[in-house]
């Protein structure tokens, strides 16, 4: 009994809930699915019958070794590369099992991950992300590392090993317009931040100082955030309309009802917010004394903001900025509904064409991006936050 | 020379500074002392325009400080204040160059100038110069503020409360150190405290302040023998009024010449500090020795008793 106890102890428990999912996921639901054409619904196969008797082996063996490094293993490093080769060994049954599904030179057929995949792709990735945290690695080391991991996945993908799969043949087929939505996906998402910030930064600084105005601009901008962005859509379609009839040299300019400018607008709004309200919480949290010893040595006023209130105030205001790049990321994919375009273009487009794929087209690069930016504003932030307070 | 001409501070109808005037010599330290609210350190602020006068006017050598732009009047006066206000994202040596760098000073200077105040303040450069304000213990931090203060060599330096946040042990440590500083600088100080032993013991001049008078500004052992209010007389206290003038003296300056029978007492200790030995002691006299360790004179019982009497 004693033993039993032991041992217990020495099993990780989020290890023993990913895995436990993940090997539920694996065994009981289809790994791949085949479709005779991408809108109808696919019937589930054995992934382990279309791999041969090697790979298949390789494949057990890993992701038994990923559950037992993820049961049992303390060192982070060895949970990584546990989880690592799990994906890897994934990915590759995946492309293989959709090689020989498919039949040569079709290309109507449509072979798509099961929901089998997706999960138990999922859990390893959870204890990847898991295994890193416990390594603890510094900002400048998670930016590579994320670095590393984009460049694998792109090299992955253009190899051509993963090309017979569903979500490939769709970006095949969307090869020349995916370049085009991911740089208006990135257009609007950045250049509505950029704005804001223009706009939001001296705001902010003057809600800090004016007391009296906090509350006012503060709930104002409070009420644009919770408009609906559909809403907020619909609401600056009638006046941008009206704009770029009575002024042509607008209308020239590309302002009119539907496509980017109003969600260049709409997200633009979105954005001050977060940035009005950190920055204001970050100039709040700079100590007085820094300031009064500032002034009193004689520092002008264009000098105290410059050189100590906005270097103290900055991982606050970067955290502003972080929520507003991850929540633009997101957001520019309902624009795709007004004509703005980005990838929620092949979202709807995908649903008004029940097709499952070109929705993924759409969403997964959207995450991804997402994540990104998060990953790397979250470094910047740790990097500023180097001195304490 | 700092002449102080009837100054006013008022908020709507709240007086905070009445009328105040005063002169503080050169190369001394003033000390103004007040219970919290008695507009100490509203006054100190006007000095460096952190506060602007309703009325009345600053002459620091003739000069009216509204003269010139206040921030540039600022840069030659020298400002450390309690929580000592450290730049947080700036090294020890980045934080006491930031006036120098305010003025234009040349990098070398600079540089050779940061190094001199660590040195001065027994902060070795190599050790400190790098180091984040958060890594140094609260005396460091104490002296790296004052050392920023004195960078650009002023001839005025103002402090508010500038050891308020300092332990017993380290507060003596920092207070020696400033009169060590300011004898070795020439720097006139003006410090602001609540704190009537600090202000008796730092203070060549005592200004006691209360609901924004200047009530007394005087030599210490004036204040104690002569308060011009009563309030002053209860800010001393009249429990321990002997002995405070008596810690006012040191023993050398009242010693007597020959050698006697009885304990040793330091030159620097002051007549309060040889009584309590002596009463310790059981004795009616102590030598006071030189600062080559050799008994310089003596001191009697007698003498110190008559020097705590009232003068009147």
């Amino acid at each position: 009994m004693n033993e039993a106890r032991i041992t217990s102890a020495r099993i990780d428990r989020l290890g023993t809930l990913l895995v436990g999912i993940g090997a539920l996921a694996f065994t009981v639901l289809p790994l791949i699915v085949f479709k005779a054409n991408r809108i109808l619904p696919g019937e589930p196969r054995a992934l382990f019958d279309l791999l041969p008797g090697w790979g298949a082996a390789v494949l057990a063996c890993t992701l038994t070794l990923a559950a037992l490094a993820a049961l049992f293993a303390r060192d982070g490093r060895l949970r990584l590369l546990g989880a690592l080769a799990g994906i890897c060994a994934l990915a590759l049954a995946l492309a293989q099992g959709a090689d020989v599904l498919t039949p040569d030179g079709n290309r109507v057929v449509r072979i798509a991950p099961g929901a089998g995949f997706w999960i138990t792709l999922v859990a390893l990735g959870l204890l990847a992300t898991d295994a890193l945290t416990r390594l603890q690695p510094g900002p400048a080391a998670r930016v590579l590392i994320l670095g590393l991991a984009l460049g694998a996945v792109l090299l992955a993908l253009g190899s051509g090993r993963f090309d017979d799969l569903s979500i490939m043949r769709e970006y095949a087929v969307n090869a020349g317009r995916f370049g085009q939505e991911a740089r208006r996906h990135l257009q609007l998402a950045f250049g509505s931040l950029v704005a804001a910030l223009a706009v939001a930064l001296p705001l902010g600084v003057v809600c800090h100082r004016v007391p009296r105005l906090r509350a006012g601009v503060l709930g104002a901008l409070n009420l644009v955030q919770t408009i609906p962005s559909i809403a907020l859509f619909g609401i600056l379609m009638a006046p941008l309309a009206a704009l770029a009839v009575a002024f042509p040299a607008l209308a020239a300019l590309g302002v009119s009802g539907i496509g980017a400018a109003p969600a260049a607008i709409a997200l633009f709004l979105y954005s001050l917010l977060p940035i009005v309200a950190n920055t204001v919480v970050g100039l709040g949290r700079v100590s007085p004394a820094a300031v009064d010893a500032a002034r009193g040595m004689g520092f002008t006023d264009a000098q105290v903001l410059r050189d100590v209130e906005l270097p103290l105030a900055l991982p606050a205001i970067l955290t502003g900025i972080r929520i507003v790049l991850v929540q633009n990321i997101g957001m520019v994919t309902i624009a795709a509904l007004i004509g703005g375009g980005g990838f929620g273009a092949f979202v709807f487009q995908g649903i008004g064409q029940t097709a499952i794929d070109l929705v993924l087209l759409g969403a997964i690069p959207t995450i991804v991006l997402a994540f990104a930016a998060a990953v790397v504003l979250d470094a910047l932030t740790d990097l500023t936050r180097r001195v304490p307070r | 020379m700092i002449q102080i001409e009837k100054l006013c501070k008022q908020y709507g109808d709240n007086r905070v500074v009445v009328d105040v005037s005063m002169v503080i010599e050169p190369r001394t330290i003033t000390t103004i002392v007040g219970t919290s609210g008695s507009g100490k350190s509203t006054l100190l602020r006007m000095i460096n325009r952190l506060v602007e006068p309703t009325s009345g006017r600053v002459l620091i050598d003739g000069n009216d400080t509204m003269a010139e732009p206040a921030h540039l009047l600022r840069r030659r006066i020298g400002y450390a204040i309690q929580g000592l206000g450290l730049f947080p994202h700036r090294t020890v040596a980045e934080n006491v160059a930031t006036v120098p760098r305010l003025l234009g000073w040349t990098q070398d200077r600079i540089d050779a100038r940061v190094d001199e105040l660590l040195r001065l303040f027994q902060l070795e450069p190599a050790a400190y110069a790098a180091k984040f304000p958060h890594e140094l213990s609260g005396g460091q931090q104490q002296r790296v503020g004052v050392a920023r203060a004195l960078a650009a060599k002023p001839n005025v330096l103002l402090m508010d409360e500038p050891f308020g946040a300092l332990d017993p042990i380290i507060r003596a440590k920092a207070q020696e150190d400033l009169l060590g500083v300011q004898r070795k600088l020439g720097t006139t100080v003006i410090l602001v405290t609540h704190d009537i032993d600090e202000a008796f013991r730092l203070g060549d001049r005592v200004a006691v302040m209360s609901q924004g008078r200047l009530l007394q500004h005087d030599r210490p052992e004036a204040l104690i023998t002569r308060p011009a209010d009563p309030f002053v007389s209860q800010l001393i206290g009249a429990g321990d009024r002997s002995l405070k003038l008596l810690s006012l003296v040191n023993a050398s300056s009242a010693a007597e010449p020959g050698a006697v029978e009885g304990p040793s007492v330091a030159a620097t200790a002051s007549l309060r500090d040889v009584l309590s030995e002596l009463l310790w002691r059981g004795s009616t006299q102590a030598n006071v020795l030189g600062e080559d360790g050799a008994i310089a004179g003596h001191v009697q019982l007698a003498s110190i008793l008559a020097r705590g009497r009232s003068a009147s």
